[in-house]
């Protein structure tokens, strides 16, 4: 249904109404069906297969945040897409990485980079980044009903907050609960081990260059470990997706600077399969 | 017993057109003009935090004379319809031709329903394209009426000298320097003929930039480089070279200083 299929041909008063500043809020009133949430699902037996996304990992450094994702989507032990993009810009200052069921994901990605822009356009003025924190949480918990027939999305925000002037990562669980969390973080199923190698690489005073680095080194020991998650696929030229999200507003690097960044990584690995070493004490 | 005093038809539209256009010509009139990258938008506007332009969606952009709080809520209700629309569809379904036309017909239907007063408010809706060719301005009247405008529009209360002034010197292909000082000088002329000085920061000034490398072709332009443009020694008008900077500037200024939520004031109450 649309705007202009009403008799005749006005706007209807939903859309005149003077309230909330919401996209969501608006759709919920005018068009409820509109929502995911509000999706009645028919009751299944067992799990429903469908694509899932996997690694996302997001690291800070003075000055910005890094957030980047393997291109792999898995359909229990089958590859179901080697080139899926799973970070997408959510606004001018932040970012937004998907893991979980991989077209409910995009849905919901494309609804909050909705909510944001229309927030903006009525408003005059940009959310806070806590206050698009929130908004992404409310969004998974409406989720919650399909998260628990195994259709759960899990994302990782990352932006940079333009009043404190640093990056911030948060990340989220299946009911919508949000943390704020320091230095890096990982979601997915190669997160575990991302996570570990992450550990060992971080340093507070990294520069853009080192942290677009570190993700890469996180993703590709990631999928050394997880079966879900890809590394980079140097035959089929594809590599992660790495984003920059610093005072100069969002930045998705170019194929030839994540090729360069996995091509020199993959060519130290071949001496050390395991990659590099920290220090012991 | 009274007798229902009788009016005639064309004596009740007649005097509803006169309510309204009795309301538009209150407010300070703003101008539309095409120019070679793109559409300007320039109006007087003494407050900061009241837009007479904004953003619809892409390419789409609004400018409204008139009563505040009714052209506020028509462009609410236009992002709302935008917005949805792209939802649904893609983002490429968005149409300032479909945006005028649900335009004219709410404003068309507020005008001969007797239940309502008539809206005191006249609009423009402005695309911009990939081309100059594919720009499109609509002016829409109180009534309901669309009017594709080719070159440059002018609405408010001086509209028609305006616009006689500027169909005479506009031209195809100005830079936006040149656009935009046209503008200022149609809009620093009273009615009565004689001229006015209009201060940089009493200006409202916007730009539909098919330059811009963003999906988002709407931005204000302030401070420097607004001064910068009318001041125009013809080196600051290529846009993009001043492009970054400024707009930074534009954000954080829009960002810490606006509240457009406020309500009820009118267009001419401030400016009386």
């Amino acid at each position: 249904m649309e705007a202009n299929t009403r008799s005749t041909g006005r706007l209807p008063a939903a859309f005149l109404t003077p309230g909330s500043s919401s996209f969501m809020d608006f759709l919920s009133e005018h068009q409820p069906e509109m929502l995911p949430g509000k999706r009645q699902l028919p009751p299944t037996q067992g799990v429903v297969e469908a694509p899932h996304g996997t690694t996302i990992v997001a690291v800070t450094f003075p000055g910005g945040v890094v957030l980047a994702g393997d291109r792999r989507a898995t359909m229990g032990n089958v590859i179901a897409q080697r080139d899926i993009e799973k970070v997408f810009p959510a606004d001018e200052y932040s970012a937004v990485g998907i893991a979980g069921t991989a077209g409910l994901a995009v849905e919901m990605v494309k609804l909050f980079q909705l909510e944001l822009e229309h927030f903006e356009k009525v408003e005059g003025a940009t959310l806070s980044l806590e206050g698009k924190a929130n908004r992404l949480s409310t969004m998974i918990r409406s989720n919650l009903g399909m998260a628990m027939q195994g259709l759960a999305v899990v994302p990782l925000f990352a932006g940079y907050d333009v009043d404190r002037a640093k990056g911030r990562i948060f990340s989220y669980d299946v009911t919508g609960g949000r943390s704020e969390e320091q230095g890096f973080a990982a979601t997915g199923s190669g997160s575990v081990f991302a996570r570990g190698a992450m550990k060992k690489l971080f340093r507070a005073d990294l520069t853009e260059e080192q942290a677009t680095t570190l993700v890469v080194q996180a993703l590709y020991d990631a999928a050394d470990d997880d079966s879900a998650t890809g590394g980079p696929d140097v035959a089929r030229r594809i590599y992660p997706i790495v984003t920059v999200i610093s005072e100069e507003g969002f930045r998705r690097l170019a194929e030839e600077e994540t090729s360069e960044i996995a091509r020199s990584i993959l060519a130290r690995r071949l001496e050390q399969p395991d990659g590099p070493r920290a220090a012991l004490l | 017993m009274s007798t229902p005093f009788y009016v005639s038809p064309q004596q009740a539209m007649a005097d509803r057109a006169e309510y309204a256009r009795k309301g538009i010509a209150r407010g300070r009139s703003l101008v539309v003009l095409q120019y070679a990258d793109g559409i300007v938008f320039v109006g007087e506007n003494p407050s900061r935090a009241l837009h007479k332009f904004s953003e619809i969606y892409d390419r789409i952009g609004f400018a409204a004379a008139g009563k505040y709080n009714e052209y506020e809520n028509l462009r609410i209700g236009g992002v709302r319809y935008a917005d949805l629309r792209g939802y649904t569809y893609d983002r490429d379904d968005v149409t300032a031709r479909g945006l005028a036309n649900v335009y004219a017909q709410t404003l068309g239907t507020i005008f001969s329903s007797n239940a309502e007063k008539p809206y005191e408010v006249e609009l423009v809706v402005a695309e911009v394209g990939t081309t100059p060719d594919g720009d499109q301005i609509y002016r829409l009247p109180h009534d309901g009426s669309i009017v594709d405008e080719h070159g440059s529009v002018a609405v408010g209360g001086n509209a028609e000298q305006i616009s006689t002034y500027l169909d005479q010197r506009h031209q195809d292909g100005m830079t936006l320097a040149e656009a935009l000082k046209l503008a200022v000088q149609a809009l620093s002329r009273d009615t009565n003929g004689s001229e006015r000085e209009i201060p940089a920061e009493r200006l409202e000034v916007a730009v539909l930039d098919r330059t811009r490398p963003q999906q988002r072709k709407f931005k204000r332009i302030v401070g420097r480089q607004l001064e910068r443009l009318l001041g125009g020694d013809g080196a600051a008008d290529t846009a993009a070279d001043s492009d970054d900077e400024a707009e930074a500037e534009a954000d954080s200024g829009t960002d810490a200083t606006d509240s457009t939520g406020s309500t009820g004031s009118t267009d001419s109450s401030e400016e009386s």
